[in-house]
């Protein structure tokens, strides 16, 4: 198929960046998009052209690390997949495909489609974490009986890849699918309680000083979502925070 | 505390408790209204005991303004951060792929619902208030009926109250369930909550546009 491609250029993180018009033939229904996107960075190195950047990594959906707004979309139309695994066929022949970074004052775009995502990372820290001995005489997790629901949960919320799709889908730009997801993951289980307070005060603290905006509950992250990370999350995290603030 | 007041979360709490109590009142305020055209008379002692018990005057009434306001300046002011987070905007973005149109434009179903008060407050509250602290007109519980059956003669009033009460709706349609998402309500109540907040969503705003429409084709007027 012979598509028309509008793609977002931008020299590097201070420059201005406008949308680039291409032209690619020959794209197959097999290939998945990073795989169109090769293409296109063949003919134009062949011509000696600067060619796109754009994140990638395992080209299995499970690292976060391709990212993509599709035309309107972060991952494109289909649903519960990332972009690696978006294949070509979803799209027909003589389309216009508009191709632009997650967009996000907490995400500034380093090159072409690469943002820089590390906010995601400094919330992470914040609070994303358990303590565990780990001198010799380390428990074995499975030793803990835990209820098989709350289990299922927080082995849902665990599969976040950190991709970054909530906050290019909210028209808030909000982390709190993500921000959510990390604080489950932990507060569903025994070994998260012990900094269950501090974690939740402190991520969202971190998600707030790094310019994400606020939920408005429209419900476009968990539509968006290739793990399909529930808004579930988001009312646990608020129900987390409340009470860490009761409690003080 | 101040790091609570600057919290993305508590603004959202903040958000959720003001829209909720702005719900009770107007689950409150439709109650008296429909008794307007089921029973004059029953109308007429509800709006002179709201219009001179003191508790409601000196103490509901402040807290009722100072819901409005609060829900209204975070509102604005969640509006203005939201749309900072974003920064360069989308070429294209297709809101409409993952989120119904309600949820995306409560700003603007609220911008409506904010101009309407300021007539609402002219029509009505402003009247009180001149009518009791300005003009010093008697005490006279019989003159409710036939001022509110007055005020929507005009044709262009009961068109802006129905339109308004459109609005409220859509408003309502996304707010009142997603306050108990804000406040972490998620459960398996969740489905009848939501249930239930769409049928009110539907009809509070119906009965209202009903009772202007019933009372601008109200004979006595005529």
């Amino acid at each position: 198929m012979k598509l028309n491609l509008k793609i977002w250029r931008q020299k590097d993180a201070n420059s201005k960046g406008k949308m680039v018009e291409y032209t690619l033939d020959g794209v197959e229904g097999d290939m998945s998009f990073l795989e169109m996107l090769d293409i296109l960075n063949e003919e134009l190195i062949t011509k000696g052209e600067e060619p796109v950047e754009f994140d990638h990594d395992c080209r299995e959906g499970i690292c976060g690390t391709c990212s993509l707004q599709i035309n309107g979309e972060p991952h494109g139309p289909d649903r519960l997949v990332t972009t690696c695994q978006l294949h070509m066929r979803k799209f027909n022949d003589g389309d216009t495909i508009v191709i632009e970074p997650f967009r996000a004052k907490a995400f500034p775009v380093i090159k072409d489609l690469i943002v820089d995502r590390s906010s995601f990372d400094r919330i992470q820290q914040a609070g994303g974490f358990i303590s565990v001995n780990t001198s010799g005489n380390t428990v074995d997790a499975n030793a803990i009986p835990i209820d098989k629901h709350d289990a299922d949960a927080a082995m849902d919320a665990a599969t976040c890849i950190g991709c970054g799709a909530c906050v290019a889908a909210c028209k808030n730009a909000s982390a709190m699918l993500f921000t959510s997801a990390k604080v489950s993951q932990f507060a569903l289980l025994p070994q998260g309680q012990v900094e269950a307070t501090d974690r939740v005060q402190n991520m969202v603290r971190q998600m707030d000083l790094e310019g994400f905006g606020n939920c408005t509950n429209t419900g476009a992250c968990e539509v968006e979502c290739p793990k399909g990370i529930s808004l579930e999350n988001i009312a646990r995290m608020n129900r987390e925070y409340l009470a860490a603030n009761i409690k003080g | 505390m101040s790091g609570l007041i600057k919290s993305s979360l508590a603004r959202k709490v903040v958000m959720a408790l003001s829209g909720l109590f702005l719900v009770f009142f107007l689950a409150q305020h439709f109650t008296i209204n429909i008794t307007s055209v089921i029973d004059p008379e029953t109308f007429n002692t509800w709006s002179h005991f709201m219009g001179y018990n003191p508790l409601v005057q000196y103490l509901l009434q402040p807290i009722l303004i100072a819901g409005v306001i609060i829900h209204f300046v975070m509102g604005f002011i969640l509006e203005i951060q939201n749309r900072n987070a974003r920064g360069i905007s989308y070429v294209k973005y297709k809101g409409s792929a993952n989120t119904p149109w309600v949820s995306r434009n409560m700003i603007y179903t609220g911008l409506v619902i904010l101009a309407f008060l300021g007539l609402h407050f002219y029509d009505f509250w402003i009247h009180e208030m001149s009518y009791k602290y300005v003009d010093m007109l008697p005490e006279n519980p019989t003159r409710y009926y036939e001022e509110t059956v007055e005020k929507f003669a005009p044709f262009w009033r009961t068109v802006i109250y129905v339109i308004s009460f459109v609005l409220l709706s859509l408003h309502l349609w996304h707010g009142f369930a997603s306050s108990f998402q804000s406040m972490g309500v998620n459960n398996k109540y969740t489905p009848a909550i939501k249930t239930f907040a769409k049928i009110f969503a539907v009809v509070i705003p119906l009965g209202f546009a009903f009772i202007a429409l019933y009372h601008h084709l109200n004979p006595i007027t005529h």
